[in-house]
Formats: C-alpha cells, structure tokens, sequence
C-alpha cells in the first residue's frame, strides 16, 4: 500500500503526520520526497547505508557537424535550446531529457551525456526503511529525482510518502500512483485556499483523500466547512499546542514525547486503512 | 542599426515596459531609416523559457542592441552568445530611452540584473 502525505500550504505538518505514522505501523517504510528539502530524518534519525548520486540525460551538440538548421530548437518543448547563426546554447536547467532533439537531428550531431541533479540515500531505523533524496541547491528539476527515490518503493511493505508543499510538478509526481492521499492542512485562509487548490489536484488525479487539520484550535470554521461541502472526511484534528512546537522544534517525534497522542495516530491509520480498501473496491 | 525596447504599448509615445522575456511588446527601430516595427510578445503567456525564445527571435530580427528594465539569465546569455549588447535600468518612455541611447554614453551590460522566472511576478 502507498500513502502519501502532502499539503498545498507549506508548514502544515506533513513531516509530523509522515514520520509519526511510519513509527506507528509495522513493516513499513518511509520515502521522502520532498527533494528540495527533506526533513523527515531530523526526526527519524535513521542509520544511511547507502548513498547514490542520481543523473538525467542532456544534448551535447557537436558543432563541427552542425548545420545550425535550428530544427532541434523548434522542437523543444521546453524551450532548453537557443541557435543562433554560429552557436547553439544548451539551457540545463530547462531541459526534461525527452531525447527529441537528438533523435531528430538530421546531421547526427547531438548526443547525451549524464548531468548530476542530486542523490538518494538508503536507511532504516530498526524495522523501519528510510529512503530520501536530496536535489542539489540552485538544481529545479526535482521529479526525476523523485521517481528515483519511487522506485524504492516496496510492494510488501507499507510505504509512506512525504510530498513536497504546493499542487506544481514535484507534487504530482510524489502522489502519482499512491491508494490514499492525506492533505495536512490548518484552519487558516492560507490553509483553506491550498487546500482548495490540492484537493482540486487530487481529484482530477482520482487518488482517495482525507485531511488532517493542524492546530485545530485556532482560525475559522472554513475549513471544516470546504470539507463537509465537498464530502471529504477529517480524519484528525491536532490541538494548537507549546509542547507539540517544541518537540517538533528538538527534532523529536511527537508518539515518542507524548505518547497521549497514540490513540489519536492509531485511528488515523485505521480509518486510513479504510478509505483506502474502499477506493480499491 | 536594429533596436529593441521593450514597451507596454505598440508606439514609440508607449511606457517601456520594464521586463525583457514577459513584455507586452518588442518595439525595434532602425535607427538609419527610423522606420519602427511593434511585435506583440508571442512568449507573454509561456510557462518557462520565454527569455531564451524572446532572445532568439532577437537575432532572428537582427537587433543589435535591447533597451530594458531588466533581464534574467538565460535571456542574457542568448543574446551574448548572438552578439546582441543589453542595457539595463531604462526606465520611462520608449522614445526618451531612445533618445538617451542616441546621445551616447549608456554602457552595456556584463551579465543578467534579474534572476530566473523574476518576470512572472506583478508589479
């Protein structure tokens, strides 16, 4: 089973929710894939055994044979190649390494070589297994580097997803093929719109959701309103608490601090669980 | 020689227009005939890559120096690697920055005055 935990507003506690549910279930793993910035080991605090750099492919135009026809530059959808009369730039950064512009070249005069975005590191705290993976800084093209670190995930295993914040690119790719969605939100008119904005995305992704609303004693009734209106259940709701904050602050984990707040976890994944089953049916 | 100012609008009376990839219109001169032709950005709406398609259409129209607010960095390295000089930091009215380049003295730029996708944001 994959579920993934993500959130359209950033600071929501999706890292909370992730890493303490990972913790609580057997047998499970936790991928995060929030490449851009990864957190979910300052609290796990897992034991890395292995790390791997991750590469992407990109055009090498050999301008001795090249014409400057300016047919790989019409092509690219992404806008990765400028030819001017005597020069052909390459934008790294912008190319998605479809291979369009090399197969079509009419002289031949492209090829591909790897280009390093990141790496994946691979971990376990006890039963638990950990995988991330990190993007290197000024480095945007974080969804290649997020399939790399999905292809760790494991069939037999429960597998828990932290997603980047926000509804762009690297979102999608996170929560592309999991049974069940958990958006972590706050009753706050940020919240509420980002909310808005993921369910919108999960939807037209036909993933199941529910939500969990963080610090739930603070803001306004709309965002249980937008719940209701739209039939999402709310599957938990965490209190607006200094020591909650504080834990979280140390790096510690939540289940581990106050474990009060085991029963609450507990059915989370239950209903989890649930939803889950019923969306496969 | 071919000039390019960027503008908000499709005469030379037009505001620049303070961005160079996302600007509502290209206007270039010639200054030997003072003939001026608007071309209306086909790149505004893009999602990404709109200063590289807007510094290649540069060359392809031949300008030999861009008047503007501002420019990212794949814009700028497009337009140096075609030989196109970029100033920076006009600012007012398309025919009084033309004016100022005509008088002499406006250096060109060494490298980009705004980062990556700065264009995208309202102002």
């Amino acid at each position: 089973m994959i579920v993934t935990i993500a959130s359209g507003k950033g600071g929501t506690g999706k890292t909370t929710i992730a890493a303490n549910l990972a913790l609580l279930i057997s047998n499970a793993q936790l991928l995060d894939c929030d490449v851009e910035e990864p957190n979910a080991h300052f609290f796990l605090k897992p034991e890395i055994k292995t790390s791997r750099k991750v590469f992407v492919r990109v055009p090498v135009i050999d301008e001795s044979k090249c014409t400057f026809c300016g047919r790989c530059q019409k092509l690219c959808a992404f806008h990765a190649l400028a030819v001017l009369p005597s020069k052909v730039l390459l934008f790294p950064e912008l190319c998605h390494s479809c291979g369009v512009c090399s197969h079509f070249c009419p002289e031949h005069a492209i090829s591909e070589e790897d280009r390093e975005i990141g790496f994946v590191e691979i971990g376990s705290r006890g039963q638990l297994q950990f995988i991330r993976g990190l993007l290197n800084v000024g480095e945007s093209m974080a969804p290649p580097l997020i399939r790399e670190v999905k292809s760790y995930l494991n069939p037999t295993r429960t597998n828990i997803i932290d997603a980047p914040p926000g509804t762009a690119c690297s979102m999608v790719e996170s929560v592309r093929g999991s049974d069940y969605c958990l958006l972590v939100t706050e009753p706050t008119p940020f919240g509420l719109n980002d909310l808005k904005l993921a369910t919108k995305v999960i939807t037209e992704m036909k993933i199941p959701a529910g939500v969990v609303i963080n610090r739930c004693d603070l803001g306004t009734e709309d965002v249980r309103k937008f719940c209701e209106q739209e039939s999402i259940p709310v599957l938990m709701e965490i209190p607006f608490r200094r020591e909650i904050a504080a834990a979280y602050a140390q790096g510690d984990l939540l289940l581990e601090k106050m474990p009060e707040y085991r029963p609450s976890f507990k059915k989370l994944w239950e209903r989890i669980e649930n939803f889950a089953a019923e969306g496969a049916a | 020689m071919k000039i390019c100012i960027t503008a908000q609008g499709d005469q030379l009376t037009a505001e620049m227009d303070p961005r160079f990839g996302r600007c509502q219109y290209f206007l270039i001169v010639d200054t030997k005939s003072g003939d001026c032709e608007a071309v209306a950005n086909p790149y505004l709406e893009g999602t990404g890559g709109v200063g590289v398609q807007a510094g290649q259409l540069m060359a392809e129209k031949k300008v030999e120096v861009v008047l503007t607010g501002q420019i990212g960095p794949n814009a700028f390295g497009t337009l140096q690697a075609g030989g196109i000089q970029v100033i920076t930091g006009l600012t007012g009215k398309v025919s009084e920055a033309l004016e100022k380049f005509k008088r002499g003295g406006l250096k060109p730029d060494q490298g980009p005055s705004a980062s990556s996708k700065s264009g995208m944001r309202g102002f």
